[in-house]
Order: C-alpha cells, then sequence, then structure tokens
C-alpha cells in the first residue's frame, strides 16, 4: 500500500476543491432543535425540515448522487461521492434525512428499475423532497428475511397488496417505500418480487403506518399494515419472481459492500448530537472521577479505551486497505465486515462508557447532570438496533463464513 | 510485485511438511537444542536482495519502503521459516538510524551478512535501553538476553551502558570473547540465546543508542506484527480447510456456527491487524511523526490476533490439533513467541495510552 491509494484522480482533486470552497459558506447553521443520533431517530416535522432543506441544498450544489448518470439526476462523475462524503465529514455538517433512499433505495432502483421510474424517482429521492422507507422485515420473517408473506395478487395490470411490514423507519414521513413482498407462495425464494410503492399518498387507503416505540423511549421505526392496497405493475423492479435477487442489491449497499458509495454527510457536533468513538470515550474518561482521581488515569480504564481506539483505526484502515487489490486475497473479505464491525465496535464503546461514567451512568437524557447529555446511554441502547438491523451479527457471521471462508451453509 | 513472488518463493521451496520434517524431529520436551534450518535456501534469500531491501539505495542497498518489507515480513510469517531475515531487517533499520557510525555495517548487510539484536535485559524488558551489558574503554562485557536466531546470525547489534548513557556496537558472532548459549524454547521456528560478551573489542556505531532505538523500534514492531498477521492467516486457511473436510454429525464441522463463527471472528481479527500493519508501516514512510503510535496499534492488534487465531487452530482441529504429527502446533508456538517478543499487547497498549490520553507516572521497567 503507498500514498497513492489517498491520492484523488483530476476530477477527484478538482471536485474536492469545489467542494470545500462550497461548504465553507454553505455548512447550515446549528439546529435550535436536539438532533437525534441519526436519521433512523428523526421524531418530529421540526428536525425533518431542518435536516430536508440540507440535502435539498447539498443536493443542489452537487455533493448528493454525484456518481450517478445526469440523466437519473445525478452528478455523472466518477468515484466522486467518496470525495464529497469525506469533505463534508470534515466540515462537520449535518447528516442526510434520506438515509434510506440514498443508501438502499437508489442503487436498487438505479439498477432494477426501468429508465422511466428512475428518471422520475431518483432526482426528488436524492433532493431529499422525497422521503424513502424500506418494507422488508415482517412478525415472521426476520433474519429468515425469505419467510415474507405480504402478498400480492394480479389484477389485470394492477396489483392488490395485503400484509404486515415491521421496523420500518421514517415509514412515518416517507412518500415511497422499497417493498419485498410474495407473488407467488409456492417457491419460497422465487415466489419472491420487489415493487417501490407511495405510502404517502395512500395512507387511509389501504396504508397504515402506526409507531413502534424503541428501548430508548424514542419513535422513529414503525409498523406499516397494507389491506388491499392497489398498486400499478409499472412499479414492480426487474422481472416478476426475481425479488430475491434485487433485495441482495438492497442488503448489499445497505451493509456498505455495494458498487455504488452512499451519499453520506454528517459528523454535525452540538449540544444534541454525539458520536459513539473512542475520542469522545477519553473525553469522558478525563472527566470522570473514580478513586479521587480521573479515570484517565486508571491503567486498566486507559487499556480498555485503547482496545477500542485500535479497533476504530482498524476499521477504518481495513476501508482504506480495501482500495489495494494487492493486499486483498478475497474482493468482497473487507466490505462484508463493514457493517458487523462497525455496529459492534460502537456498541463496546458505549458500553465502556457507561462503565467510566460510573453512577452518574444512571442519569438519561433530560437530566441535567446526565453525563454528555444523556447521550452515551442513548448510544449503547440505540446500538443494539445497528447489531439487529440489516442482518443481525450473526447473520452477517454466517454470510462471512460462508461466501468469504467457503463454509458449508446453514440453509 | 515483492510480496506476490515471496509467496510463490515459499510456496514451492518450502511447503509446511517440509518445515515439520526440519524443524520437529525431536519431540521430546528435553530434546537438545540443535539449531535446525535450511541455510541453503537461506542463502537463495540473501541472493535475491530480501537481506538488503531496507538498506538505503546511497549504502548500496535496495531501499524499498517500509510496506514493501511488510510484504515480505507476512509471507514469511506464511510459511514461518527459520531465517534471521527479521533479525537482518531489525538490524538494518536500528544502523538507519545510527547515522555516519554504521556505513560500514550497512555496507556488511549489503555484502549479505546476516545480523540479530542483542538489546534485552535478563528481566526481558522491551524498553529500548535496559540492558545488562556495559561498555568499557570500547570492550563489551555481560550478557544480552533473548537474543533472537542468534545462531544464525553472522553479526550482533548490541547495546551496552556507557559513561555517557547508552551504546549500541557492532560485533561478530563468531569474535573472541562472544559465548552463544542456546536457549531451550517452545518455538520450534526460531532460536533464541543469550550472548555472554568478556572484554569483547567492539565497534562503536553510534554513542546515543537511545535515540536511534527509539527511532527504529516502530519499523521493529511492524515487521513482526506483519509476521504474526501471515502466520495468522496460515492458521485461519489451515483450519478452515479442516473443518470443511472432517465431518461429524453427517455434516462438515463448518456448517456449525459454534465452529463457523469463532473462525469468522479470526478473520475479522486478521484483517483489522493487518490493516493496522500496513498502515503503520505506511507512516514509517511518509508520516514518522504517527509512525510510532500506530505501529504501538499494530503489534497489539497482531497479538491479539495471533492469540486468538493459535487457540481456535488447535481447537477446531480437535483430537488431531493436539497432536504433534498436525502441523498446526508449530504457528501455535511460533504466535506464541511472538506475541511476547518486543512487547505484548497490553504493554504496547500501555505506551498508546501515554501518547494519546496523556503520559502516566510509572515506576520499575
Amino acid at each position: 500500500m503507498s500514498d497513492s491509494d489517498r491520492r484523488d484522480s483530476p476530477e477527484q482533486a478538482e471536485f474536492r476543491e469545489y467542494c470545500q470552497t462550497w461548504l465553507a459558506s454553505n455548512r447550515p447553521p446549528d439546529p435550535t432543535c436536539r438532533l437525534p443520533l441519526s436519521a433512523l431517530e428523526i421524531m418530529t416535522e421540526e428536525q425533518l425540515g431542518y435536516l430536508q432543506s440540507w440535502q435539498k441544498s447539498a443536493y443542489d450544489a452537487g455533493l448528493v448522487g454525484c456518481d450517478y448518470p445526469e440523466a437519473v439526476g445525478g452528478g455523472g462523475r466518477k468515484d466522486c461521492q467518496r470525495v464529497a462524503n469525506e469533505e463534508m465529514l470534515a466540515a462537520r455538517t449535518p447528516y442526510f434525512p434520506n438515509i434510506i433512499g440514498l443508501g438502499m433505495a437508489a442503487p436498487t432502483v438505479f439498477y432494477h428499475a426501468q429508465d422511466a421510474l428512475k428518471e422520475r424517482l431518483l432526482p426528488r429521492l436524492f433532493s431529499g423532497e422525497d422521503i424513502w422507507c424500506q418494507g422488508f422485515s415482517e412478525p415472521g420473517a426476520g433474519s429468515d428475511l425469505a419467510n415474507v408473506q405480504t402478498f400480492a395478487e394480479r389484477k389485470g395490470d394492477k396489483w392488490v397488496i395485503n400484509g404486515h411490514k415491521v421496523w420500518t423507519s421514517l415509514a412515518h414521513f416517507a412518500e415511497w417505500m422499497i417493498l419485498l413482498l410474495r407473488t407467488d407462495k409456492s417457491h419460497k425464494y422465487d415466489g419472491l418480487s420487489y415493487f417501490v410503492v407511495p405510502i404517502r399518498s395512500a395512507l387511509g387507503k389501504g396504508v397504515t403506518v402506526r409507531p413502534l416505540i424503541k428501548i430508548t423511549g424514542e419513535t422513529g421505526f414503525n409498523e406499516v399494515i397494507f389491506d388491499n392496497l392497489e398498486v400499478d405493475d409499472s412499479y414492480r423492479l426487474d422481472e416478476l419472481g426475481k425479488g430475491w435477487q434485487v433485495a441482495m442489491t438492497t442488503l448489499l449497499h445497505e451493509r456498505g459492500a455495494g458498487e455504488l458509495q452512499t451519499p453520506r454527510a454528517g459528523g454535525l457536533k452540538n449540544k444534541g448530537s454525539h458520536a459513539t468513538t473512542s475520542y469522545n470515550l477519553t473525553e469522558l474518561a478525563r472527566t470522570s472521577m473514580r478513586d479521587g482521581r480521573p479515570a484517565a488515569e486508571d491503567p486498566l480504564v486507559r487499556d480498555r479505551i485503547m482496545q477500542q481506539m485500535i479497533c476504530e483505526v482498524g476499521l477504518s484502515q481495513n476501508q482504506r486497505r480495501a482500495r489495494v487489490p494487492a493486499l486483498l486475497d478475497h474482493p468482497m473479505r473487507l466490505q462484508l465486515q463493514n457493517k458487523l464491525l462497525a455496529s459492534e465496535i460502537s456498541q463496546d464503546t458505549a458500553a465502556l462508557a457507561l462503565e467510566v461514567a460510573g453512577a452518574s451512568a444512571s442519569l438519561y437524557l433530560g437530566d441535567p447532570h446526565a453525563p454528555a447529555g444523556g447521550q452515551w446511554n442513548l448510544a449503547y441502547m440505540n446500538s443494539y438496533g445497528m447489531t439487529i438491523a440489516a442482518g443481525t451479527s450473526e447473520v452477517q457471521r454466517n454470510i462471512l463464513g460462508e461466501r468469504v471462508l467457503g463454509l458449508a451453509k446453514s440453509k | 510485485m515483492l510480496k506476490a513472488s515471496a509467496r510463490k518463493f515459499f510456496d514451492d521451496k518450502f511447503p509446511t511438511s517440509t518445515l515439520h520434517t526440519l524443524v520437529a524431529g525431536d519431540h521430546r520436551p528435553e530434546r537438545d537444542n540443535t539449531c535446525h534450518w535450511d541455510s541453503a535456501l537461506w542463502r537463495e534469500m540473501v541472493d535475491l536482495g530480501w537481506t538488503m531491501l531496507a538498506v538505503p539505495e546511497s549504502a548500496g542497498g535496495v531501499g524499498m519502503p517500509a510496506v514493501a518489507v511488510a510484504g515480505l515480513a507476512e509471507e514469511l510469517g506464511r510459511a514461518a521459516f527459520p531465517c534471521p531475515l527479521l533479525g537482518t531487517i531489525n538490524a538494518t533499520w536500528v544502523l538507519n538510524a545510527c547515522g555516519a557510525g554504521a556505513e560500514k555495517a550497512l555496507g556488511e548487510i549489503v555484502a549479505g551478512q546476516s545480523a540479530t539484536l542483542a538489546i534485552t535485559n535478563q528481566a526481558g524488558s522491551w524498553s529500548p535501553g535496559d540492558t545488562d551489558v556495559s561498555c568499557e574503554q570500547g570492550k563489551l562485557s555481560g550478557t544480552a538476553w533473548y537474543v533472537q536466531d542468534a545462531r544464525k546470525a553472522q553479526r550482533l547489534l548490541v547495546s551496552a551502558r556507557t559513561a555517557s548513557g547508552l551504546g549500541l556496537y557492532w560485533v561478530a558472532a563468531d569474535a573472541p570473547g562472544v559465548v552463544i548459549d542456546a536457549d531451550t524454547i517452545v518455538d520450534l521456528t526460531r532460536d533464541q540465546a543469550h550472548v555472554s560478551f568478556d572484554g569483547v573489542a567492539a565497534q562503536e556505531l553510534t554513542s546515543n543508542g537511545l535515540a536511534a532505538l527509539a527511532q527504529a523500534m516502530p519499523a521493529i514492531w511492524t515487521v513482526l506484527a506483519a509476521d504474526m498477521v501471515g502466520a495468522a492467516e496460515w492458521q485461519l486457511q489451515t483450519t478452515v480447510e479442516y473443518v470443511g473436510t472432517r465431518q461429524q454429525f453427517d455434516r462438515p464441522l463448518g456448517f456449525f456456527q459454534a465452529v463457523k463463527h469463532p473462525l469468522v471472528n479470526v478473520m475479522l481479527q486478521i484483517d483489522q491487524a493487518k490493516s493496522l500493519v500496513y498502515n503503520a508501516a505506511c507512516a514509517i514512510d511518509c508520516e514518522p511523526d504517527k509512525a510510532l503510535q500506530f505501529a504501538h496499534m499494530a503489534k497489539a492488534s497482531a497479538s491479539e490476533t495471533a492469540a486468538l487465531a493459535s487457540g481456535r487452530s488447535v481447537q477446531c482441529h480437535g483430537g488431531i490439533g493436539f497432536t504433534w504429527e498436525c502441523y498446526v502446533h508449530l504457528y501455535f508456538k511460533r504466535q506464541k513467541h511472538s506475541q511476547m517478543l518486543w512487547g505484548d499487547a497490553a504493554w504496547h497498549r500501555a505506551r498508546l495510552a501515554d501518547i494519546v490520553i496523556g503520559p502516566l507516572a510509572r515506576t520499575g521497567t
């Protein structure tokens, strides 16, 4: 690995300079409301409005969808989204609210929809004007995703959908849903099909969205009930019975292992936002006292903070090494680790922070004495969302064991 | 590319069966500590220029960046080839930091002489500068401990206390007054010795040995970590192959998640350690002010990786993995040795914490 993997192409270098210039004068002012840890926990119109207007201005400036063709509302660039992401992170901008749209729906629509549908859907997805949600999990289909029972019955060139989706983040704000459902009950995998469905316009007319409350007390995800919702066949992605293959495109991108880089902003630090990093943990250890001295002077605490820091740097260096073919023995080996590692490392860091905080770790959001405003507790509880969603850590280990190490399949 | 050609070199010429035949002939715990190695194959490696990779071009060497050297070390660890390559490369890093006094010694490395570091005391302190050897009027006295591959190396780079601090010295391993006492060690792929000096005339490389060692240590840790990552990858692949063929309960062992998931954990650890190794090597080449902390991370991570990979390799092989005839014990032992060598994981994390959190008062060494 040489330093050339950090070096930009001429196009990237020029674009980086453009991003820096634009961000220098267009980074939005801090919000007046508390922002949740991520877009998945957006609860209020005020939070959403602030973040949507940021995404729109970033899209208008060309920082969102950079690597998609211009015909679908993209920037028509090559490998520039990573550059924009790096610069938005460095500029500590807010994150984008349309996280499911950008990370999962966009690449899926791009690879599997008809041209007319792409051209209609993607620009408003990139701009954040249309929020998207994902209808995959069901009460009986979690890790065994292919067991989805939501059913679409053919009626001329329409489909009539009935079923029950759960853990549907952002459904309460979403215009559109990517929807994995069953069109054939006799084949488990080959009976699945994939649709995009306008849900906001159908609220009360075949679609019901009800909030589910998380262990943190926050809302943000939902259950969605389909009761004889009619949709047009033109909203189907790819062929009938190819739903599982289309879903793999979605999941690959969700886990950070897809072809297209997800537009990602964020790193905004204000009183309401907090990152679960060993850097913040170190700051906490400096101010938390144990035995009359800062926890940061306790050798055992130091050792554990260093373990977390080494894991974090290891993860970020995995991403750097993934761009150096000579140092890879298997093309997907590092990409397929991203989601698993990121979620488990931040969970362990948050857990350690609560130990370091000691007695004050009992204090939650809203308590004036809570360290970091109670955010470590919030982060710790929310981290279980990350180790469960998008394929649990156990499912991730199956995938790595089977796809990368070639061990015998569990199913 | 060097890494790929090294992989091919060892695959072709030194399969694990050859290693086992070479070093594991005598299983008795009280075996004599004969030094078994293939010096003819080592000569080929010297002729390929691998021992002078890190010598700057200005001194007649190859002047390869640390990332390339790490790539070679990774392949060396994967093959577990017994030889003084790391010792010679380590000595080179130190010589490079010694300035003008080391030109002649570097010339000897270029000429194909092998070397090793004799800079550790009997207490096994990994802090550079802790030595039981002293130098008075140009003569070395005392004993250096835990000298790696001492019986294979032709030159010794010795640290010794002087009236003004710590000096570094260059001595021929067969010089009069040098006595090499081989240790009986667990690791069959290395040899180790304590080396006594009885008024041995030595060539001074620098009188400021602490500065030279401080500059070289990040590279020394990084190439050892690379070796360990390579060995861990061998452990992983060998174990994956075994659990793919061994059947129990009418299925290959690898089907069971109790076996599958721990092996995935080994892979996750290897990849982090490997990424940290190349990150440290890049820093040695391009960001010297970051090299120290990144090298601590690399060696700490590699040590944890070695422990995990070793444990799982024996455990997942089951009963056969507990026998002398199965090859996994060779790497198990090499990794255990490497884990401690030049500082275990906790030692490196304590020093990393001093850098990133701030120094902690520590007594003794």
